[in-house]
């Protein structure tokens, strides 16, 4: 083959493959290759080879992919971003990872996030930040920040990341690349290192919203190992729409007005008339509750990560510090040299939130919020399709900008969260420039319409014509 | 001086006998090497998910069925948060406000709730006395951790040690007859904790409470309550207060001390499991927990009374099931007539077996409802039917043999014990004389002449109506 296969999507890579045009170890070779030689710091872990009983006979053909690293892959680090976990290699694999391989995705790398997924710049992990590859002096995004970076760069075709409160749509649209985080249940759980278990979900970062469909499609399933998980409907479908005739589209005025970027803004109405060009109907809506979204989010989940995080003890795997002083100053050592800033804040944070006497005034309080904001969806969705936001607040911002700033840090997922409480499907694409940086648009829709969501965003797709050469490394 | 009355309620932790663990599908553990009942699961390995047990939620509605509980047919989990290497994650997955049952009653106490659970980890102190305190270093064992428990709650309607003791009997019959559980204090698969207060007699309002920890033994539960309460009582006479805290029981000192007070009492952080669904009960789960319950110790002591047993024995049959069970298989067949056999068993048997199964001696059931017959068709006296029944418990066999084989035959009706009689009136001329003036306690060495005379072997009803007629008394 005389171009460059990785400059082929994933599904372009997988026709290739099936015409007999591209062989499966020289497109692992060119992927490895690049990974291997990243210079954006996207990666925690890349194979030497794709595995000798790989099952490239499937339907993803052979076609690798780089896999955040809270997941766990068997004998393979899988560390979460976090130095507590520093080599930790599990002896199982995740389930969402399990049936990318079983369907022939090879696994190709291990990619950089922030600590435990707390973060949106990446700049959390104790094995260092990733660099856009838009412009390195700033961040990916995060906390999938590496899978965002990978794609983007081509140093990967595809990648699993997970989304918590954004982690897989806001560094989609930092670095220019398709994010999808599917409705909470759609996706296994099992073996996703947790971060805070009722938000969680993996979804694909992709270069395309076909590639996107085609990595959902086997990732979703109901799975006997986590009863959280209810798969999808119906199977989902690699989409083909090209107009959006009909298509309600709902503008939340909370979301899309204060707080947002005059460049990300402009980008944003430039693509809502792109969408009604098209067909669709665009006018305002209103999600009353939204504006609390992101309070009620930073109880939710310190006070779910305290818990989850308590396992990382020093007692079973993972760090142990030791200096004779007994049990509790063994836990104490370890943690204290085990987690980061960020995470200890949030442990801090939410061991309080749940403390005995607090518990209704904070945690009981956001999960009463919680089911106020997915009304707010519910009603919403009665009258539109979907509701589109900007998927960010801003673009790719400076290295180093926001870390001793712990409030704008949160900021980032002002979009973004209200989809996560909800549970509901959103979708971040690429829909052009502002200061030469990659700005993201979120197409939100009900509970499991994942397919009809693909499509639309399909058609803006094409319309938007996004150029993501800037991002190739 | 005031007389108090205790009041107590009783914790109790049952280790329910499915056939693999509460969140995992490790098998559970009877004594295996360290740490090989484990898996990703039960070990808290990063990324793994619990998933409940099935059979654990069966047993624990049949024991709610048992109990007369109200079922819910929503609970839910809830998880209890502290940091000890007996708990892997870092919290226990517990019930809260939403238990799998609700009030009961059994026997005449009720009861506030029961819920499911998993079992800790075991640590081995090494080094040392092997106790915690001393011990060099210790390891952890996780073939226990996740075993199912059910907490059983007792509302405070216990009023002594006696009566603890008592209803906890009546407990571990219940459970056994569920088949829910080995129910064995000594091997920690029943464990008993209890609330005791006392108040002046009379009074309604509770006073305050100390929690009485892990006896691990019925006799030592009825001497801990026992020891608190008359520390209690006390403490209350010399002008003191009883003071909210956790104590513990040293069964070889008798000796109290105190675990830990209210202030030191731990904040578990309560907050529903995230990782789990609710549990949902269905017609179905009911049918078949329905279909599942055998005839507990209410229904058989009817049942039993039914047969014309006193209501004593009845309860003392349907309490001990194995006892009960006994002595139906000896009813079935031999034509004894029920209240001497219930008299039997619970009387003669029970003073030579202790609190051993009946089934376990070389005792036959059929045996002992033919010598009972024996004793009532006057073949044997009484005092040689115990010799019979200590030659059956310990090396099983025949009654009628056994009675041929040692001359243990009562005598027959005529000459032979009319001249005894004869004989030993003339021998206590005294005691004759007494009984001639109506004294018919004086009979008593009448009796032991003839007695030993025949080696036990005549009947003493008959020698007593023979005395009387002779004496014309």
């Amino acid at each position: 083959m005389s171009t460059d296969p990785t400059t082929l999507s994933a599904g372009g890579a997988i026709a290739a493959v099936r015409a007999g045009e591209l062989g499966r170890a020289e497109l692992f070779g060119a992927y490895r290759a690049r990974a291997a030689a990243d210079e954006l710091n996207a990666f925690t872990w890349v194979a030497e080879a794709p595995p000798a009983d790989d099952a490239g006979d499937g339907p993803l053909a052979g076609v690798p992919i780089a896999v955040k690293d809270l997941f766990c892959t068997e004998g393979v680090p899988s560390q979460a971003g976090s130095r507590i976990l520093e080599g930790y290699r599990p002896p199982y694999t995740a389930t969402a990872v399990a049936r990318l391989q079983a369907a022939g995705a090879p696994l190709l790398a291990k990619t950089n996030q922030d600590e435990f997924a707390m973060g949106s710049s990446n700049e959390n992990s104790a094995f260092g930040p990733v660099l856009n590859p838009w412009d390195r002096t700033r961040v990916p995004g995060g906390s999938s920040g590496g899978s965002a970076a990978a794609v983007a760069a081509g140093h990967a075709p595809w990648a699993l990341g997970t989304d918590t409160g954004g982690s897989i749509r806001q560094p989609a649209a930092l670095c220019g690349i398709v994010g999808l985080k599917p409705t909470y249940g759609a996706v296994s759980r099992y073996g996703m290192i947790a971060f805070a278990s009722s938000l969680d979900q993996a979804g694909p970062l992709t270069r395309t919203v076909a590639d996107a469909a085609l990595l959902l499609h086997h990732l979703a399933g109901r799975d006997d190992g986590d009863t959280t998980s209810v798969g999808l409907p119906e199977p989902v479908i690699v989409p083909t729409a090209e107009r959006l005739d009909g298509i309600r589209l709902g503008v939340p005025e909370e979301l899309s007005g204060e707080g947002i970027e005059p460049g990300v803004l402009e980008v944003f109405r430039a693509t809502l008339a792109l969408a009604e060009e098209l067909g669709a109907t665009v006018a305002p809506c209103r999600l009353p509750h939204a504006p609390y979204a992101l309070s009620a989010y930073y109880v939710l989940n310190p006070a779910e990560a305290s818990s989850n995080l308590a396992r990382f003890d020093g007692v079973r795997y993972g760090l142990r510090v030791e200096n004779g002083g007994g049990l509790t100053d063994m836990y104490t050592r370890t943690r204290h040299d085990g987690f980061g800033t960020e995470v200890k804040r949030r442990i801090m944070l939410g061991t309080f939130a749940l403390s005995s006497g607090y518990y209704d005034a904070y945690y009981g309080r956001a999960q009463q919020v919680r089911t106020k904001i997915a009304e707010d969806f519910r009603s919403a969705f009665a009258h539109f399709d979907f509701v589109v936001t900007p998927t960010s607040p801003t673009v790719a911002f400076a290295l180093g900008a926001k870390v001793d700033d712990p409030l704008a840090m949160y900021l980032n997922d002002f979009c973004s969260v209200p989809m996560s409480l909800a549970g509901i499907p959103a979708i971040s694409i690429p829909n052009g420039l502002s200061e030469d940086l990659p700005v993201g648009l979120q197409l939100a829709g009900p509970a499991f319409s994942e397919n009809r969501i693909l499509d639309a965003a399909h058609a803006l797709e094409a319309a938007i014509a996004f150029d993501g050469s800037g991002g190739r490394a | 001086m005031t007389d108090f009355e205790p009041v107590i309620g009783l914790e109790i932790h049952v280790q329910l006998s499915t056939a693999t663990k509460m969140f995992c599908g490790c098998a559970l553990s009877f004594g295996e090497p360290p740490n090989t009942r484990t898996c990703p699961r039960c070990l808290a390995l990063p990324g793994a998910l619990p998933l409940p047990n099935a059979q654990a939620v069966h047993f624990g509605l049949m024991i709610g069925m048992a109990l007369e509980c109200e079922l819910a047919p929503r609970s839910i989990f809830h998880r209890k948060s502290y940091f000890y290497p007996d708990s892997p994650k870092g919290y226990q997955i517990s019930q809260y406000d939403e238990p799998l049952c609700g009030a009961g009653r059994l026997g005449d106490v009720r009861i506030h709730r029961v819920h499911l659970e998993e079992d800790a980890a075991k640590l081995v102190h090494a080094g040392g006395s092997g106790r915690i305190h001393g011990s060099l270093t210790s390891v952890v064992d996780f073939n226990r951790g996740g075993t199912p428990l059910v907490e059983i709650v007792s509302e405070p309607d216990v009023r002594s040690a006696e009566h603890a003791r008592e209803w906890l009997t009546l407990l571990r019959t219940t459970l056994r007859r569920l088949g829910v559980s080995d129910v064995n204090m000594e091997e920690g698969s029943l464990r008993c904790d209890a609330n005791v207060s006392i108040r002046p007699r009379g009074a309604t309002e509770l006073g305050t409470k100390t929690e009485l920890k892990n006896m691990n033994s019925f006799r030592f539960l009825e001497r801990g309550i026992r020891a608190e309460v008359a520390r209690q009582e006390e403490l209350v006479r010399s002008g003191g207060n009883v003071v909210q805290e956790t104590l513990h029981f040293d069964p070889a000192s008798g000796a109290i001390s105190s675990l830990r007070s209210k202030e030191e009492a731990q904040d578990y952080r309560y907050f529903p499991e995230p990782d789990l669904v609710p549990v949902l009960i269905t017609d179905a789960m009911l049918a078949a927990a329905r279909a599942d319950m055998p005839e507990l110790p209410a229904a058989r002591q009817e049942r039993l009374e039914a047969l014309g047993l006193t209501a004593d024995s009845a309860r003392q049959l349907a309490w001990r099931a194995e006892l009960g069970d006994f002595f139906e298989a000896a009813l079935a067949g031999n034509g004894a007539e029920p209240q001497p056999l219930a008299n039997w068993v619970t009387g003669e048997l029970v003073r030579r077996i202790g609190d051993d199964d009946p089934a376990v001696t070389p005792l036959a059931p059929a045996a002992l409802a033919k010598l009972v017959h024996m004793v009532a068709a006057k073949a044997v006296s009484t005092g040689n039917a115990r010799v019979v029944l200590d030659r059956l418990v310990a090396e099983g066999g025949d009654p009628e043999a056994i009675v041929a084989r040692e001359g243990l035959g009562a005598l027959g009706d005529g000459g032979e014990l009319d001249g005894l009689v004869d004989a030993a009136l003339a021998a206590h001329a005294d005691a004759a004389e007494r009984i001639r003036q109506g004294n018919a306690k004086a009979i008593g060495p009448i009796i032991g002449h003839v007695m030993r005379e025949t080696q036990g072997r005549a009947d003493g009803g008959e020698v007593t109506r023979l005395v009387h007629e002779k004496l014309g008394a």
